[in-house]
């Protein structure tokens, strides 16, 4: 899921630093009050401990392997804002030292894997959790849910951020400048491969890790919720309603807001008239050039579907966010 | 000067890791039952095994080539860190695949003038992240999937073909737009690839890291990168044991399943070691008079080749983006 450098445009890798720097500032700040002196030596093992399992090769039915991300194990044991620059530092490593990932692109990882990925998937097993005993089903259970959810953000947000590139960048011919593939063939490449397989590995090892902490660790499980304090239900149910509003809103962007405003930004950058608009027009129908009567399977019933139970997703995972943001806010006045 | 470039290959000289040459073979010394199975060569072990050693090597032999006497070698790691990641953003900024071909040449000059062997740097580029992408984008060249003005037909039925709801078209063709944007895409990853793995390899990674003060990067954030960066080499060295120690273990190939939950409690027993060690780690830092504040010594100078480097970048990404504009 790494993005290299060449496959989104600087202008797109750009906005995502911009989004992560007060995100980074945040977690830091958090991380600072809570752990104190304590936290440059269990962030860095931390950091290291997520760059070490992004190593490890998870059998896949099949007969192949994968590699997990973990991301949500480490926020469930470390909690979620140590985990963001855990998985920040690991991500820069990689980047840096070992060319795993653009260093332009850092940003925009960042975002996807150390910031959605984490925080999406804590808040889930949170959710899941909830006040239940440390050595119960519903930790692990939560955990493995949360690793499935946080996963399958991080696969949207990624195919999102490639997907626009050809809308947004590419020259008056219509070659694309940075990776080709619009919205409708990235999102459904990424999104089967991660809701069908990835997301289950994700699952079967965060919650198998969580069983084996239950076993010989419990007192690691305890740090991240526990410091948080006691959980409450009724942020959750705002966060849901929150949810509520946002699905609609997602449906919407995915099916036409995209197709409404690039055509208006190209025309602002390259001075690009209708006949782009046209094609432009297209952009969720393009899979296929040419396409007949019976449109196509991503323009039909199926493709939007999937694309409102993603958006659901992704919309629960900012809602929690908010909600969390709130409480923040609330607890120190 | 370009006589003093190493040629011993890479792969003779950074064997020196902690694990022996016979544990990452898969040869027939690793014991007949893990020949037997469907699984036993591409065995998920066998292979966190492989790429844990395969990260240790990376790291060892970078260090290796920093210390040589080449020319990026010799600059103050921030000229150096500013003036490739400056020609990093003119790399994604160019629209022209010819532009991006002479960078190219400029990153293979650099990586000669700092005495790596070319072969092992093109090899160690464009293994995997390029090829990679050429792999992605290949089909985006056809007319079928992407698009634009047909440049070679390659099947032309004659009459619109249809699949079910899907259409077709009714010729199969390479497009000019595909290939170009193919192109484009290609040589800016590798551009790109290339300027991060000669940073990576010609810098020093304690030096790399002071270097990122010039980005305004907090200290205490390049202190938890440095210690991050020593202790992923200790706890890579823990993983491989773990595997190894498994591997020894086997008298044949086990379940994916089993697999599976192996995977799972190494992570478990990691993290808990991960834990106690950053105890340890804190108390020794404690014990040594930490009080929360990074220092750090830093004893950079610039002179007159830093700047002339910075210089030269700066003029490479100059003429670069001239050019652009001039071909485009």
């Amino acid at each position: 899921m790494h993005i290299p450098d060449g496959y989104i445009s600087p202008q797109t890798a750009g906005g995502l630093w911009a989004l992560m720097v007060p995100v980074w500032y945040a977690a830091g700040n958090k991380v600072k009050r809570t752990l104190q002196a304590r936290q440059a030596p269990l962030v860095a093992i931390g950091a290291a401990f997520a760059f070490v399992i992004m190593m490890f090769n998870v059998p896949v039915p099949g007969g192949t392997s994968a590699h997990a991300v973990g991301g949500t194990l480490v926020a469930v044991v470390l909690g979620p804002w140590a985990a963001v620059i855990s998985v920040s530092v690991a991500l820069v490593i990689q980047a840096l030292f070992f060319g795993d990932g653009g260093i332009l692109a850092i940003g925009a990882n960042c975002f996807n894997m150390a910031f959605a990925l984490p925080v999406g998937g804590y808040y889930i097993y949170r959710l899941v959790a909830a006040r239940s005993p440390l050595g119960g089903a519903r930790r692990w259970l939560g955990a493995g849910i949360g690793a499935y959810a946080g996963v399958n953000i991080s696969a949207f947000l990624t195919a999102t951020e490639i997907g626009i590139q050809p809308g947004l960048f590419h020259t008056a011919s219509g070659t694309a400048l940075y990776s080709p593939y619009g919205l409708s063939q990235t999102i459904p490449a990424m999104m089967l491969v991660h809701l069908t397989a990835i997301g289950f590995i994700e699952f079967a090892v965060t919650a198998l890790a969580v069983v084996y902490l239950q076993r010989g660790h419990q007192e690691l499980l305890a740090r991240g919720p526990a410091a948080g304090g006691g959980f409450r239900i009724k942020p959750f149910i705002i966060g849901l309603l929150l949810a509520l509003i946002f699905v609609p809103l997602g449906t919407i962007a995915s099916a036409t807001a995209w197709g409404e405003w690039s055509p208006d930004q190209i025309r602002q950058r390259l001075g690009f008239v209708p006949n782009g608009m046209s094609r432009f027009a297209g952009l969720w129908q393009g899979i296929i050039p040419h396409y007949g009567a019976g449109g196509n399977f991503w323009s039909s019933a199926p493709g939007y579907l999937l694309s409102t139970v993603l958006g659901l997703a992704a919309a629960l995972g900012l809602a929690l966010l908010i909600v969390k943001l709130i409480r923040m806010a609330g607890r120190h006045e | 000067m370009n006589n003093l470039t190493s040629s011993s290959s890479p792969d003779s000289n950074h064997r020196s890791t902690s694990l022996p040459a016979w544990m990452r073979d898969a040869g027939p010394a690793s014991g007949p039952a893990w020949r037997s199975g469907v699984r036993s060569k591409n065995s998920a072990v066998q292979r966190t095994i492989e790429g844990l050693a395969a990260a240790l090597i990376t790291g060892v032999f970078s260090e290796k080539i920093a210390s040589r006497p080449g020319r990026l070698q010799k600059m103050d790691p921030r000229a150096k860190t500013v003036s490739l990641l400056g020609l990093l953003l003119i790399a994604a900024l160019v629209r022209q695949p010819l532009v991006l071909l002479a960078l190219y040449a400029v990153t293979l000059a650099a990586a000669r003038a700092s005495l790596v062997s070319l072969r092992f740097f093109i090899k160690r580029v464009w293994l995997f992240i390029p090829i990679f992408a050429g792999l992605i984008v290949l089909p985006s060249i056809f007319n079928v999937v992407k698009a634009g003005d047909p440049l070679i037909t390659i099947w032309n039925f004659g009459h619109e073909v249809r699949l079910g709801p899907w259409s077709l078209g009714s010729s199969i063709a390479i497009t000019k737009q595909g290939l170009t944007g193919a192109s484009i895409l290609i040589l800016r990853v590798a551009v790109s690839v290339s300027l991060t793995v000669l940073l990576a390899i010609t810098t020093r990674w304690s030096d790399l890291l002071k270097a990122l003060r010039v980005f305004f990067a907090p200290r205490i954030f390049i202190l938890i990168l440095s210690m991050t960066y020593r202790y992923i080499f200790l706890l890579l060295d823990i993983a491989a044991e773990m595997f190894t120690a498994r591997r020894s273990r086997m008298a044949g190939p086990a379940s994916a399943r089993e697999d599976r939950r192996f995977a799972a409690a190494s992570m478990g027993t990691l993290l808990g070691k991960s834990h106690a060690l950053s105890e340890e780690v804190y108390a020794a830092m404690i014990s040594r008079g930490y009080r929360g504040e990074a220092l750090t010594l830093s004893k950079f100078h610039m002179r007159r080749p830093d700047w002339l480097l910075a210089l030269a970048a700066a003029a490479t990404g100059a003429a670069a983006i001239g050019a652009d504009r001039l071909l485009g």
